[in-house]
């Protein structure tokens, strides 16, 4: 197990030095380049002082020494200078990070309890009304456009009924209250986003333990139908149900782009939207490099959460 | 099965005989009309207009042939790619398939929307693409295909190798093999006609999938570009005057959904009569 989880480690270490430079490469594809934007911001630079720039800068170097430059200063804890916030990259990482964590660990906490609820109750009564009725919400639900569900919420509720904030965190003296009522429209997106495909998971997990012959055996001995469902099933059911929602968690941090970027909220997605698209190729390149980690790091738990939860389960 | 197939094939016929509705009212979808902007509806414009004054109706139906165009190609493209890395790593096995499902495994752990909104910002001219290509009004098509593709491949793939590597040890492709049948021989007439019934199933959920994440794409302002227009980049433009005109933004979204929906509700319908553990429900 450890010496899985070391290679494993290893592994997703090398992936990041591989990714890093195939995103160096790519953003260096992207229009525009930082010489250029001088050029149009200080009209009075002549084509000497933009050789001076290119040489200070040494875009005039070959892509390998230039990367191994950036590398070499990455290591040793400097990711630049972003120009779109005037202020080191390693400072304007973290807040976001945490950002987004917030937003998206509220909203796996709320679509895992429904999902959950919804997904062993259908699985109960198979076939029935309402097992159709939450099936077939599943599939309204993963086949909404995220933005589009955004919009709408943002029309009813923030617009309409001025009952909720469209955009941002809340500022910084209104308080946990504040901070609370502005998630509430992002965390609900992301929710119905997400919800049918757990639901969908937990059911048909539910519907495999609810047939196996140990639950035919608890039922027989006498066990009340809650404790036959909460105990001995969902206890069997967990386990693929637990792998999927790890692995979904991985997609979280930047799945929740354009929720972001539709409420204005302060997170990774955004980040690496604006970073993108505002040619801030220190920023984007962290961003991306940051998010990259954390998705297989979360695959990587999940790998090690089914192990922990499946004793039937061993890596060699 | 019967009702989204149905669902599917009126959207389709619809956004086809686009040309032909447009004929019938008499009207241009690309028509700008600056002095019946956001008009409500009437007898020429059944949905009203846009904010630059075109038909919504045939904005509509416009961005639904190119919205369904991209889903399909990028899906069977998709398909085709993944089919070829499967039947390679199955039935080559040793190297070929460590590798392959290596990288597969490297593009699932990859967070894709950020990474495919780097490759949807490259400037095609920095690449090597020459300059009439590049800036021609069909290249963002193209583009988009080309990116879904990229990383839709590895469904078909991982599906693909696991039926593969079923079906390579029956004995009717042994048989194949003794009798000296070559390598394409089987794996087109022995191995690919078992693993089709999976793989349909996949393709058709695809599709949805594709179509939302072009539209992702698009109303991020990187997927479809002016004068084409899709159902994403008709939300995008929609959401400027959201406030005042709700409707132009709620039309591309419910198509979107409704598309999407019935690809699923196919998809699984399918997965259900091809897949006999799994009688008929719902």
């Amino acid at each position: 197990m450890i010496r899985f989880a070391t290679i494993r480690l290893v592994e997703i270490a090398a992936m990041l030095v591989l990714m890093s430079f195939v995103i160096y490469g790519l953003i260096g594809l992207m229009p525009g380049d930082p010489i250029d934007l001088m050029l149009g911001a200080d009209p009075h630079l002549t084509s000497a002082d933009v050789a001076r720039l290119k040489q200070l800068y040494g875009v005039d170097r070959p892509l390998i020494e230039r990367y191994l430059a950036w590398a070499e200063a990455a290591l040793s804890g400097d990711l630049g200078y972003s120009r779109l916030f005037s202020a080191p990259v390693a400072a304007t990482l973290p807040p976001r990070l945490g950002n987004s964590l917030i937003l998206m660990g509220s909203s796996f906490a709320v679509a895992f309890a429904a999902s959950l609820g919804l997904g062993i109750a259908a699985a109960r009564r198979p076939r029935s009304r309402f097992d159709a009725a939450v099936n077939f919400s599943c599939f309204a639900g993963v086949s909404l456009p995220t933005f589009w569900v955004a919009l709408i919420l943002i029309l009813v509720f923030a617009e309409g009924l001025g009952w909720l904030p469209a955009s941002g965190t809340g500022g910084e003296g209104g308080g946990l209250a504040d901070r609370l009522r502005h998630l509430v429209l992002p965390v609900a997106t992301l929710t119905i986003a997400s919800v049918g495909g757990y639901t969908r998971y937990v059911r048909a997990a539910m519907r495999d333990a609810l047939a196996q012959d140990h639950i035919r055996t608890a039922r027989a001995k006498g066990a009340s139908e809650a404790r036959v469902v909460w105990r001995h099933a969902l206890r069997g059911a967990m386990v693929p149900i637990a792998t999927i929602l790890a692995l979904s968690f991985g997609s979280l941090v930047s799945g929740a782009l354009v929720t972001e970027e539709m409420f204005a909220y302060p997170g990774m997605g955004k980040l690496i939207f604006d970073a993108v698209m505002g040619n801030d190729y220190n920023l984007a390149l962290a961003a991306l490099l940051l998010a990259t980690a954390v998705t297989m790091l979360a695959n990587l738990a999940a790998d090690l959460a089914y192990a922990w939860l499946d004793p039937r389960v061993t890596y060699r | 099965m019967k009702g989204p197939l149905a669902l599917l094939s009126a959207i389709a016929a619809l956004s086809l005989a686009g040309p032909l509705v447009a004929h019938l009212l008499g009207a241009d979808p690309a028509a700008v009309d600056l002095l019946a902007r956001f008009a409500g509806p009437s007898a020429g414009h059944p949905l009203g207009t846009d904010e630059l004054g075109r038909d919504t109706l045939l904005r509509l139906l416009e961005g639904g042939r190119i919205s369904l165009t991209i889903g399909i190609a990028a899906a069977l493209a998709a398909a085709a790619l993944g089919t070829a890395v499967g039947l390679a790593a199955g039935y080559l096995g040793g190297w070929t398939d460590r590798v392959l499902m290596r990288l597969v495994d490297a593009v699932i752990a990859l967070p894709l929307l950020p990474l495919l909104i780097v490759l949807a910002a490259l400037d095609l001219n920095k690449i090597g693409i020459p300059h009439a290509l590049a800036d021609s009004p069909g290249i963002s098509l193209v583009r988009i295909v080309a990116l879904v593709v990229l990383v839709g491949w590895t469904t078909a793939a991982r599906l693909v190798r696991g039926a593969t590597l079923v079906t390579r040890s029956r004995d009717f492709v042994r048989a194949a093999q003794s009798l000296g049948a070559g390598v394409p021989h089987i794996l087109w007439r022995h191995i690919l006609p078992n693993v089709t019934a999976p793989l349909v199933v996949a393709t058709t959920l695809s599709v949805g999938d594709i179509i939302l994440l072009e539209s992702v794409l698009s109303f991020l302002g990187l997927g479809v570009q002016p004068p084409l227009a899709s159902w994403g980049s008709m939300l995008s433009n929609a959401q400027a005057t959201i406030i005042s005109s709700p409707l132009l933004a709620i039309y591309p979204g419910a198509m979107i959904f409704l598309t999407v929906i019935a690809c699923n509700l196919l998809g699984d319908a399918l997965l259900q009569r091809f897949d006999p553990r799994e009688p008929g429900r719902v």
